[in-house]
């Protein structure tokens, strides 16, 4: 790595501007639970050139990109960004990273972006309506994927999908879904796989020019986050409206298009999904749901909104002693509000944390559900 | 003239391009097999010993147990050149590791819906149980297989 590409990445990220504080280290959920790690020391050896050192380091792929510094960074100092950039370069040395899952999402993305035709709608039986051509284009992202590979954590993500389209007819929308539609591709970008990121990219672009959408409704926070932020910078403008299924039931809330009933369970909690919240800063929409269901009570987790704890390991890689330990501080908080159920509205927070309530020796009093589930069990008529 | 020229020569890369094709078709298919130390690789050796003809197709791949491949082994072989993917490994009954074949059935039934979902054919990957004695079973599937992925390629062929 040239100087050119460290100056490059202390450009575009402000690391220059760090006061050298130790916020970051303050807020890191890794930095908890694994004291070697800090990312204001990362960011210090990059400014001081020190990048044998970075590269050599796990540090660079502990990171949860959970974004917590990034938002709490008094100098602004853009630290997802460096994450992306370094990881972009060390990756050119080597390939041997920490791969979670035996790499297998990876090498789904890979197949993926050769570009031949999937089988991803098998999902969609006779009672679920989908049009061919509509404005509105439903993303269903991985879940498909996941509904294979993660079969054993006994969840099922393309529930998720189902009764998104179940929610989208009660509120009147009739959607598309693409079979033509690849993977966003976030993971990789994290991965430092830059290239079939964009590979990616230039795929689902077409693919929504093709359809002729105007609206896409996404049910994966990650998705809407990578299509809304990450796509412009690579691929240009898409011209379409993206938007996350609970900002749409939460407009049809309000505008009385929709109706919830009351629901077996009466005390929620909400994980703030890192994508969703952080990333997006939309905090209100699904909290307004929960709060719509009737006799039902949203308690507070300890840390929420921009405070939020990430659910674990990021982009398929380093799921660590470290992670795990986050994710039962996370669900020890969630019984203690007293809630019985934790809803969340990420697949990867499912996935991850449902993970950790199936570990041996923990037994926690919770249980996990995806917020459309939620709204599918709770809608009325 | 000259568009005559660039006629003939249209022509001529034409027909090289279709003797090359027809070549491709006659290529022998590259088949990868994951045989298991205890059982399938001492009946591979025992087909080999007993002098039993099948096809040279396959690549053996010697593993301690079945139970250790994994999808992304399947899937980087069937990505990176080989037609088709055997995983074999000793009789339910038999596993020298008590559940290491019960555990790669569950890994190749997932794998073939993580194929059909990717749109890969799932034909391409087999599961099969060969036990140390069975040299000439081996033998028969590799024969089997073989002739299933010439077909398979076929189809593919006419496809296009």
């Amino acid at each position: 790595m040239g100087k050119s590409n460290i100056d490059d990445i202390i450009k575009k990220t402000n690391a220059s501007l760090c006061i050298d504080c130790g916020e970051c280290t303050g807020s890191c959920p890794v930095s908890r639970v694994n004291v070697h790690y800090s990312p204001r020391l990362s960011v210090e050896k990059l400014l001081l050139g020190y990048f044998n050192e970075i590269k050599n380091d796990d540090d660079i792929w502990s990171c949860l990109t959970c974004g917590l510094c990034s938002v709490r960074c008094p100098s602004d100092v853009d630290y997802l960004e460096f994450i992306r950039l370094a990881r972009k370069e060390i990756r050119k040395y080597t390939n041997q990273l920490n791969y979670s899952h035996n790499r297998i999402l990876q090498k789904t993305m890979e197949i993926m972006v050769q570009g031949q035709s999937q089988n991803r709608t098998d999902w969609i039986n006779k009672d679920l309506r989908v049009s061919k051509k509509s404005q509105y284009l439903f993303f269903t992202g991985c879940l498909p994927y996941f509904e294979v590979i993660f079969e054993h954590l006994n969840i099922h993500p393309l529930d998720t999908a189902r009764n998104a389209i179940k929610i989208l007819k009660k509120i009147g929308i009739k959607p598309m879904v693409r079979n033509d539609e690849v993977c966003c591709g976030k993971d990789l970008l994290y991965n430092g796989d830059e290239d079939n990121f964009v590979k990616l990219a230039k795929l689902n672009k077409k693919m929504i020019k093709e359809s002729g959408a105007k609206k896409i409704i996404f049910s994966c926070p990650e998705c809407l986050q990578t299509m809304k932020e990450i796509y412009p910078q690579y691929v240009g403008k898409m011209n379409v409206e993206l938007i996350h299924i609970t900002q749409l039931v939460d407009e049809a809330l309000q505008k009385e298009k929709l109706h919830l009933d009351s629901s077996k369970t009466k005390k929620f909690t909400y994980q703030d999904p890192c994508a969703l919240g952080r990333g997006l800063e939309i905090y209100d929409a699904p909290r307004n749901i929960i709060k719509n269901i009737p006799e039902s009570e949203l308690l507070p987790m300890e840390r929420e909104r921009e405070d939020s704890i990430c659910c674990g390991p990021s982009a398929w890689i380093s799921c660590t002693n470290y992670t795990k330990r986050i994710q039962f501080v996370r669900l020890g908080q969630a019984e203690k509000t007293g809630a019985q159920v934790l809803v969340t509205a990420c697949p990867k927070c499912t996935i991850h944390l449902s993970c950790a309530l199936s570990a041996d020796d923990v037994d926690y009093n919770i249980k996990l559900m995806d917020i459309t589930t939620l709204i599918a069990e709770t809608m009325k008529g | 003239m000259k568009s005559k020229k660039t006629k003939q020569r249209k022509t001529k890369g034409k027909t090289q391009k279709k003797k090359t094709v027809k070549t491709k078709k006659d290529i022998e298919p590259r088949i990868i097999t994951f045989a298991c130390n205890w059982c399938s690789y001492a009946g591979a050796d025992l087909a080999g010993v007993s002098r039993m003809q099948y096809p040279p197709t396959s690549r053996i791949i010697r593993v301690m147990c079945s139970g250790r491949i994994i999808p992304t082994f399947i899937l980087d072989a069937l990505t990176d050149g080989a037609d088709g993917v055997i995983v074999s490994g000793c009789h339910f009954e038999d596993c020298h590791y008590i559940s290491g074949s019960k555990k790669a059935e569950k890994m190749i039934e997932s794998t073939k819906k993580l194929m059909h979902l990717l749109g890969m054919d799932e034909r391409r990957l087999r599961f099969e149980l060969i036990s140390a004695a069975e040299g000439a079973k081996f033998a028969s599937v590799a024969r089997e297989f073989t002739e299933e992925i010439k077909n398979i390629m076929k189809e593919k062929h006419g496809k296009k």
